[in-house]
């Protein structure tokens, strides 16, 4: 009880000195303030890219592509697979047939908006039963395209991304034009940085002949999906693996997670000791300006717990502070900050969000608060252990 | 040079905050040479692509292939003096998380062209002699264990072998660069390997680029572009630029990583400045009453100002160069994502600047301290406890 007093009273007579040590504390709170922006801002970037590659996925939607293909780009199904795979079953049905949509993947070059230079825009081509695969889309501008038609629909990513792809306007890629007429929203998947057109008229352009690169299909039940695989695995005229929508996204944005937690992580671990340091200074300074305060206390009978207690409060306060002022701004500056990259798996653009999310804020405000602990430790033994006739001789 | 003990003295009054300061300062140089690093990787080594080399590819995207025919009228145009061909074959070593660079080319013309990526004359022509053999990066080769001799099996997603097997290559070289940023983890064999496979399907003699080496570097332009109007209006248009366009466009792809990290490396710079001009400005403050006995003995403003800046100077110097030093340690060690930035390493014009941001670094810190020390009169600083 009597420890539990002495603690709050020392730790109020601490944090009320901190306006006498104004300079001093400012620094450190800045310092820590500084790190939690780097923090967030880097995982942002990583967030937000997760935030759109996850967003894509549908649990109750399937992807078939060649057996051993990571990724669209290089899978392969000859226009025979595709139709066998749209026969399987697990498949939902509609009136018009199996919701299944054998499609191409292919990538053109085209100016991006921010570059004037040509980026890869992904340019998917379609087959009919493709809108009932995807719930989520709606055209925001325009129409979809035509059947058999030389049309395309734009992703709104791309729409943003990419130079003259609003509805109306007129592209050339190799020998063939396409006229846009349209701009759709996907939910704010992947999807959108892409540019949709029909298939059938995509395969000539891009010599294919009848052959697709993955069949994208509606699934009975989110629980069909072993059905649906078994019957394809065991289809010796198959050479194919299945994978769920969403699992597939998450692979695809494994490479740049992986680069953006490596480097991540690194810069936020070597920036956090820069600020330990910066903070054991400052505390030290604190508790150095204190010395003949603290060696009152200790003559008055104040045991060395609640001022070693008083000196981590003060370094947690600092820092708190600094956490919430950093996140604050990192929020206020990052979060849906749009930019594109590429997706190191297709080579193609993917347009995407900073997401600074409420998790992010509250790993910053825990890093703060560790930075602190960490800096004040030592100041804090260093206080209590002051021997107290030497400390009021001082100075 | 006869301050320097008096300096010392000075900082080790209080080991502690000295310590420290040099610390965060050793801490912001390291992260530095880091971003630094990050930023040419981020770059694909658009600094070593050479001037003299072009580009060609499908104008439509680079995933669609040129026919071989191309080559000899490549070559027939005026001002071309070498050309070369490449194919993206995306294998992979044992399982698709193994990530490999590799490319079916001519050995010959290739070895030409890129005479950076160095290997003995004798492995280049077991090489050239052998049409299953291949050549890897030295830092691939470390990665897996790989000898001269061995054999490898690659799988690619694009290239299927009829039966479903691997395609076997033998290990005929290992290549190293002098060339700082070169990238070291890839892997060329012979495209006559692949192609032969594949006669008479629509993807035999069919290649992804062409690489010319031009006369005159100074008309690569026009060159360009009359290589261009050679294939237009045919079923496979081309586009043709300079290689360092071609990497620097697919750099640019990725993003305004560069930009995002210059701008974290001068905010953990001005941060570092802050927190150590603070420590310093605060040790001075402390020996006022000491600089007033200095003047006291005869010390004057000008000298004054000098040990105060030799004190910063001497922190940032310890600080940054021991930071710019673990900086070059831990970048020598490659790449930190296994493969995906192969041309990681501390450009020496970063360098330079790391060196020139520490002398900045003391001077900045320093000066404030250093003026309102030298300005001091005697009499207030005697005075001041």
């Amino acid at each position: 009880m009597n420890w539990i007093s002495q603690t709050i009273a020392v730790t109020g007579v601490t944090l009320r000195s901190i306006g006498q040590r104004l300079g001093s504390s400012a620094v450190a709170v800045v310092g820590i303030a500084g790190v939690v922006i780097v923090f967030t801002a880097v995982f942002s970037i990583a967030e937000g890219f997760r935030a759109a590659m996850r967003g894509t996925g549908d649990p109750q939607t399937a992807i078939v592509l060649r057996s051993g293909s990571d990724t669209e780009m290089t899978s392969g199904l000859s226009g025979d697979s595709a139709r066998l795979i749209t026969e399987a079953p697990g498949i939902e049905q509609g009136p018009d047939g199996p919701h299944a949509s054998p499609e191409l993947f292919v990538i053109v070059g085209h100016p991006m908006k921010r570059t004037g230079r040509d980026a890869n825009v992904p340019l998917r081509g379609l087959s009919p039963a493709a809108l009932k695969v995807r719930p989520a889309f709606r055209i925001v501008e325009g129409r979809m395209f035509q059947t058999g038609t030389n049309e395309i629909v734009v992703g709104r990513a791309a729409s943003q991304q990419f130079n003259n792809l609003s509805v109306g306007s007129t592209v050339r890629w190799g020998e063939s034009s396409w006229q846009v007429v349209g701009m759709f929203d996907a939910g704010g998947s992947v999807a959108e940085s892409e540019i949709w057109c029909d298939a059938r008229v995509l395969q000539p352009a891009y010599r294919r002949g009848n052959s697709y690169q993955s069949v994208y299909a509606r699934l009975q039940s989110a629980d069909s999906l072993q059905q649906f695989k078994d019957a394809l695995t065991s289809d010796p005229r198959l050479n194919v693996t299945v994978i769920r929508e969403p699992d597939y996204y998450a692979q695809q944005s494994e490479v740049l997670q992986l680069i953006i937690t490596r480097i991540g992580y690194a810069i936020a671990v070597l920036m956090g000791l820069g600020a330990i340091f910066g903070a054991v200074n400052t505390m030290y300074s604190a508790v150095a300006a204190r010395t003949r305060e603290i060696a009152t206390l200790r003559a008055l009978g104040f045991s060395s717990g609640p001022v070693v207690v008083s000196v981590l409060v003060e370094a947690v306060m600092l820092s708190l502070l600094g956490g919430l002022i950093g996140g604050g701004l990192a929020w206020a500056a990052f979060d849906g900050y749009q930019t594109a990259t590429m997706n190191w798996q297709s080579f193609s653009q993917v347009a995407f969000a900073f997401a600074v999310t409420p998790a992010l804020l509250l790993q910053g405000l825990i890093y703060a608060v560790i930075m602190g602990l960490v800096g004040g430790l030592l100041p804090a033994i260093r206080a209590a252990r002051l021997p107290v006739v030497t400390a009021l001789r001082q100075l | 040079m006869k301050y320097l003990p008096l300096v010392w003295r000075n900082l080790m009054r209080r080991k502690v905050r000295t310590i420290f300061t040099v610390l965060s300062i050793l801490i912001a140089f390291i992260l530095f040479g880091g971003l630094m690093a990050v930023r040419a990787a981020f770059t694909l080594g658009v600094e070593v692509a050479g001037a003299d080399r072009l580009m060609t590819i499908h104008k439509v995207s680079l995933i669609q292939l040129l026919p071989k025919s191309y080559e000899d009228r490549i070559r027939s145009v005026e001002g071309v003096t070498d050309v070369t061909h490449a194919n993206w074959f995306g294998g992979y070593y044992q399982e698709p998380a193994n990530f490999l660079a590799n490319m079916a080319v001519d050995p010959a013309s290739w070895a030409r062209m890129y005479p950076e990526f160095e290997m003995p004359e004798d492995q280049k022509k077991a090489w050239i002699n052998d049409r299953s053999s291949a050549v890897v990066g030295i830092d691939t080769a470390r990665k897996y264990n790989w000898k001269v001799g061995d054999r490898v099996p690659l799988i690619s997603p694009i290239y299927r072998k009829p039966d479903g097997t691997p395609w076997d290559f033998t290990i005929a070289g290992i290549y190293d660069s002098k060339v700082k940023g070169t990238d070291k983890t890839q892997f060329f064999f012979h495209w006559q390997y692949i192609n032969e496979t594949f006669r008479n399907t629509p993807v035999s003699d069919q290649v992804g680029w062409y690489v010319i080496r031009v006369a005159d570097p100074s008309t690569a332009d026009q060159l360009a572009k009359r290589i261009d109007t050679l294939f237009a209006n045919s079923p496979n248009e081309t586009k043709t630029a300079t290689e360092k366009a071609f990497v620097s466009d697919f750099a640019g792809q990725i993003g305004d990583i560069g930009a995002i990290v210059v701008r974290i490396a001068a905010l953990v710079m001005g941060l570092i400045l802050f927190v150590a001009g603070n420590a310093m400005a605060q040790s001075i403050r402390e020996r006022i009453n000491e600089l007033g006995v200095l003047k006291t003995l005869g010390f004057g403003d000008g000298r004054i100002l000098v040990l105060v800046l030799l004190e910063s100077c001497t922190l940032a110097l310890i600080g940054g160069a021991i930071g710019l030093a673990i900086a070059w340690v831990i970048i020598a060690q490659g790449d930190p994502t296994g493969g995906f930035l192969p041309a990681f390493y501390f450009p020496v014009r970063d360098l330079v600047l790391g060196v020139a941001l520490v002398f900045g670094l003391g001077l900045a810190t320093g000066i404030i301290p250093a003026l309102q020390a030298s300005r001091l009169k005697i009499v207030d600083a005697l005075r001041r406890t």
